[in-house]
Parts: C-alpha cells; structure tokens; sequence
C-alpha cells in the first residue's frame, strides 16, 4: 500500500481530490474554495498599515490561515516520507528544450539550478524568486483569484468572470514561457 | 451585506472589489471556537500531500502545462473542474445545507478589468516561479526552504496592490 501511494499520482485521483474540496468546504463551513486570499489575510493581520484593503476583521477569514497551514504539513509528510526519490519524469521536448537551457536536474520537483540558496543572489535569482513572487501576489489579489479561487471554484460555479481570469492566467503563462524565460534561463 | 456601504460612487465601486473576495462577502452568523477551523487544517494536510504526490507543486510540470507538452496539468485542473461542478450542481439541486444547518450561498463574482490585467500578472509569474500561491506554500513545506523568499515576495505583490488599489484600472 505504502508502495502505492509513493508512486507519483495519476492526475484524474488529484484532479478529484481537489475538486472535492469545493463540496468539503462549502458543507462544513459555507466557504467558497481561494487560497490567494491568505496573502490578504495575513497583510490584514501583519501590516494593515491604514490601508482601506486591509482594514477588516481577518480573524473571521482565518479559516483559510488554517487550510494553508495544513497544506504546509501536508506538504512536509508527502516531501519527507512519501517520496520514492525517483526523478520527475519530464516530457520529452520539454527535458530537451530544458536541456538545451542548462536545465538538467530533475532529481527533485524544483531545478536546483534556479531555485536554491547559491541562485538566491544572483540576477536570475532576483527575478526567480523576487519578481516572480511578486507577480505571483499582485496579480493574484489583482485579479481577485488564483487558480483555486477563478480556475476551480468559480468555473465549478460557472461564473464567467472566473474564466476570464483563467484565460488571462494562460495568456500571461503562454507569453512568459514562449517569449520571456527563454532569456531568463540564460542569464 | 449590500446595506453596511455608503452608496457614493467609490463605495459601491469598493463593494465590486470585495466582492470578488468572496471570502469576505460570505459570512457566517455563527460563532465558533478556534479549534472549528482544525477542519479546515485536516483537509489542507490532504490537499498538501495531493499537491506534492500529484507534481502540481513542480516548476517542471508547469513548463510543460505553458509549452503545451504534457496533458498532465490540463488533466488534473480539468476533473478537478468538472468533479466541482458536479458538486456545486448537486448542493443547488439538493438545497444542501452546512453541517451546522445553514443555507449554503455562493455569491457572485462580478467582472472587472483586473481579472484581465491582474490575470496576465498573476501568469507571468506563474510561469517563473512554477507556483500559484497554495503551491508556494506546499513548495516550502515539501522541503525547499529557500522558496519562503518567494512567499515573502508575494505577500509584498499582495501588500503593494492594496497600497496601489485606488489608483489601477478596474
């Protein structure tokens, strides 16, 4: 069993797993699926700094503190215990084109050669983490939605606002991947 | 909730920008003491562990979702969507109610111009960092400590919105 579970999972048992957290959360508490909305939370908690944005009670929002708590644990059990250490098994035109970009470590599920502590202060460190965390929470909190918030609970409730914002997610990742990271990967 | 605002252009303009946090629009009456919200943690230690088994918290599985080489991301977003769907469709149909037996609402998201232009940021970066935010944090927690320089950049993206919010196109 234990076996079983170490394997990597197929997508249709994660995709039901996470679909199945729309019902979960609206049953035992009346709360729509977004995770972006903890950044939110935790600058309406940490630094409101008389910004109208943050100027409510989060502490009625904390349940979504506590979901991201969990996924950390759940994270750190998987990450720790539940690996076999076998590499990610990439695509193929995706490992050559990496390849040809000096992207050769897929023995864990991040490139070591862009994200570890020696890249951290480099130029292509700055934007890997620094620009790219930020684009990742302005334009979440901009859009009003991440991937769970737009992608997932709003299309579940067949709001097209949400698709919008799920093709524009696509938008801004096709431009980045096509046009952009071929030059970042090559700094 | 809509009575609590003053009806002045700004205010109702503020309330289409809450409202697309739903999460603050939908509040219950009820209250609860604090160990409620382990329910929550419970079903984000599954949500984590599926995050990291699954890969969806890989840069490189990201790169082949954007290069379009790989079905697998398209796969688990797409059941995900439907299995949703489903649910929301059967909760409607049945008038389920929570386990506290309140009536279950989904507000509305209205449109605004930032789920095009935030929606475009947010991509960008998720192309770089192979992250949107719930597997930024199952990054951190899977055991690449390093990524909590890329948490503390996206609170500050968060943080600076709210500081720029007034005065960006909606």
């Amino acid at each position: 069993m234990l076996d079983l579970i170490k394997q990597p999972w197929p997508w249709y048992l994660a995709g039901a797993l996470i679909g199945l957290t729309v019902p979960y959360l609206l049953l035992v508490g009346n709360k729509t699926f977004g995770i972006s909305s903890s950044l939110r939370h935790l600058c309406a908690a940490c630094m409101p700094a008389n910004i109208k944005f943050f100027q409510y009670d989060w502490r009625k929002e904390s349940w979504n503190l506590f979901f991201v708590g969990g996924i950390i644990v759940g994270a750190f059990i998987a990450g720790h215990f539940l690996m076999t250490g076998a590499p990610v098994e990439l695509a193929k035109p995706t490992a050559e084109y990496l390849t040809s970009k000096g992207i050769t470590d897929n023995s864990s599920l991040l490139p070591p050669e862009l994200f570890s502590w020696e890249q951290l202060f480099t130029i292509r460190g700055l934007i890997f983490f620094v620009v790219g965390g930020f684009l990742v929470g302005f334009g979440t909190r901009y859009a009003g939605g991440c991937t769970s918030g737009h992608a997932i609970m709003g299309l579940s409730s067949l709001q097209w606002p949400s698709l919008i914002a799920t093709i524009s997610f696509m938008v801004g990742g096709i431009i980045m991947t096509w046009f952009i990271l071929p030059y970042l990967l090559t700094l | 909730m809509q009575h609590t605002f003053q009806h002045t252009p700004a205010a109702i303009s503020d309330l289409g920008v809450r409202e697309l946090d739903s999460m603050c629009v939908n509040e219950s009456e009820l209250k609860h003491p604090w160990w409620y919200n382990l329910k929550y943690s419970a079903w984000g230690i599954l949500f984590g562990i599926v995050f990291v088994k699954a890969e969806i918290v890989s840069w490189f599985r990201i790169q082949e979702m954007f290069r379009f080489e790989s079905f697998h991301m398209y796969g688990v977003i797409g059941t995900a969507v439907v299995v949703g769907a489903l649910s929301v469709l059967l909760i409607k149909r049945l008038k389920a109610r929570t386990i506290y037996g309140e009536e279950i609402h989904i507000p509305d998201k209205t449109f605004n111009k930032g789920q095009i232009y935030g929606g475009i940021t947010f991509g960008l970066g998720w192309a770089i960092t192979g992250a949107c935010p719930g597997p930024l944090f199952a990054q951190i927690g899977a055991g690449f400590p390093v990524i909590f320089v890329t948490f503390l950049s996206a609170w500050a993206g968060t943080w600076v919105y709210g500081l720029l919010r007034e005065q960006l196109p909606h």
